[in-house]
């Protein structure tokens, strides 16, 4: 790992401003970037420590929650307003990482971690379009069975990594973001780029930017959540498909229905077609399955992903089956 | 070059032909050796709190924890596996939670209170999760078991050693090459059934 300069900071101004030098990175958990450091696929030569900034808070109320984008992954997980008002998000970060990762990564952090493709994480292969603009994708003919096969392009197919952004992007959330330029809110599904051309773009963040909240909308009357992870072992794994679910069922027929996908997808990514045809479909197997096909739609195959397809929708189906049930 | 990574080369020179976990680890020593100094490192004072006493060092802002508690303290029992965060054994506790001393600053760990395995045992007595693992033989190697002990240890505090399905979701941190899982598994229901001291 390259040397850097580690500043603490005492104010949120004062890690904004110190992260005007260039070739910085801010440091919360450190779970993400350090790998990557030690990988040499980040080479910052000045770190910036949030630790200590007062965005260590979780408040729950009818009027939705607001998750500090400090709070380490394990602290969201046991907190028990959210667990009962968002099952979705303590289900989906308890399928995240490690017992010791999520007792040190942190909620904003989580939702800017990088992806898992290989290729993007060995410095030693020299075609990356995200590590290294215009030098290629080695995993568009290469090694592609854990690759996207929603919004790809012909110059990345990476996935997002994170199961947080798939359960936060199916109930809507937004992210608070600072910068020298004050306050904003993005939607969680308006924060992440498809990768077109610029795959080295992932967020809109502008630089120098941070997530300092997430903000999530009160559930809908009588609405349950779920998350479905599906890999490769049974923990301490990263999806091959991931389904979060939200939805309410008024006297046996469904009444409103908001569904992510993970492991499937460039970026955490909504299937509004089955959200559409679930809607007034009686809770029975046949109607769910037969809605959850249209997941399929829009889906894009590389050599060795194809199984993710059927996958997915099987996925989806029995989400939903969990969550009616 | 920092004088820990150098301790660190000799080290694994001397012990590189001894198995697969230390040419795991050799990796990422090398890789290092081959960047240039970018810039002149800026060294950091730290006093680390490791099981009850206080170490003051000057590190690197780049010297993980576990390099620290290694090289600096000359505390080898918390053991450098995959240096990523993946296998658990440079498992520690900080603060009381259990982390990757890999993936940790040590210069972020100013007044923070550390315990490795060193610390567990008490008054010449072991830990009963360290009695536990000789009594049911978790280990083979044993190069993994201060990590899944540390890890054991902070499960059956946290309330998690619920049933068998339980503890091994809550131990899917620890990697064992040896397969050991059984019995670790037998040695942590030992511990959490007995409400002795955990």
């Amino acid at each position: 790992m390259q040397n850097f300069t580690l500043a603490d900071t005492a104010s949120l101004d004062a890690a904004l401003a110190a992260a005007q030098q260039t070739d910085t990175k801010f440091i919360a958990g450190g779970t993400d970037l350090l790998q990557l450091m030690k990988d040499e696929v980040e080479r910052p030569q000045h770190l910036v420590d949030l630790d200590g900034l007062p965005f260590d808070q979780v408040t729950t109320s009818d009027d939705g929650a607001r998750i500090g984008a400090l709070v380490k992954m394990s602290d969201l997980a046991d907190n028990p307003d959210l667990r009962r008002r968002y099952p979705v998000i303590a289900e989906a970060l308890l399928a995240s990482a490690s017992p010791q990762v999520r007792n040190m990564a942190t909620i904003g952090g989580n939702l800017l971690q990088r992806t898992r493709c290989g290729y993007f994480r060995d410095p030693g292969v020299a075609a990356c379009n995200k590590r290294r603009p215009g030098s290629g994708c080695s995993a568009i003919l290469g090694f592609n069975r854990l690759h996207a096969v929603l919004g790809g392009s012909d110059y990345c197919i990476a996935t997002h990594p994170s199961d947080l952004a798939v359960a936060l992007s199916a109930l809507d959330a937004a992210v608070e973001l600072r910068g020298s330029d004050g306050v904003r809110s993005v939607p969680i599904n308006e924060l992440y780029l498809l990768p077109g051309d610029t795959p080295e773009r992932e967020t809109v963040l502008n630089p120098g930017e941070i997530i300092t909240a997430v903000l999530v909308p009160p559930p809908a009357t009588g609405e349950r959540s779920h998350y479905l992870k599906l890999r490769d072992r049974a923990s301490f794994e990263f999806a091959l498909v991931s389904v979060a679910v939200a939805v309410a069922v008024d006297d046996g027929r469904i009444r409103s229905a908001r569904i992510a996908v993970g492991g499937v997808g460039t970026k955490p990514w909504r299937l509004p077609n089955v959200e559409a045809a679930l809607v007034g479909l009686p809770v029975n197997r046949d109607a769910l399955v037969e809605a959850a096909a249209h997941a399929a739609e829009g889906a894009r195959p590389t050599r060795e992903n194809a199984f993710k397809i059927p996958l997915m929708q099987r996925a989806v189906a029995r989400a939903l089956a969990t969550v009616t049930a | 070059m920092s004088e820990l990574e150098v301790s660190r080369r000799r080290f694994l020179g001397v012990s590189m032909a001894t198995g697969g976990l230390a040419a795991t680890a050799t990796r990422a020593a090398v890789a290092q050796t081959t960047t240039p100094p970018v810039r002149t490192p800026e060294m950091t004072d730290v006093t680390l709190d490791v099981n009850g006493r206080r170490h003051a060092l000057t590190v690197e802002p780049r010297t993980t924890l576990l390099d620290a508690l290694r090289e600096g303290l000359r505390l080898t029992g918390t053991k450098k596996g995959c240096d990523r965060g993946s296998c658990g054994a440079c498992t520690v506790h900080v603060d009381g939670a259990r982390v990757l001393s890999c993936l940790t600053l040590a210069a972020r760990c100013q007044d923070k209170s550390i315990t490795t395995i060193e610390g567990l045992a008490s008054k010449g007595e072991l830990h009963p999760m360290q009695a536990a693992f000789l009594a049911r033989d978790g280990l083979q190697c044993g190069y993994c078991t201060p990590g899944q002990i540390m890890s054991a240890v902070a499960l059956v505090e946290e309330g998690r050693a619920v049933s068998d399905d339980a503890i091994r979701e809550w131990m899917s941190g620890n990697i064992c090459r040896c397969g050991a899982y059984p019995h670790i598994l037998a040695a942590i229901k030992d511990v959490a059934g007995s409400g002795s001291r955990s």
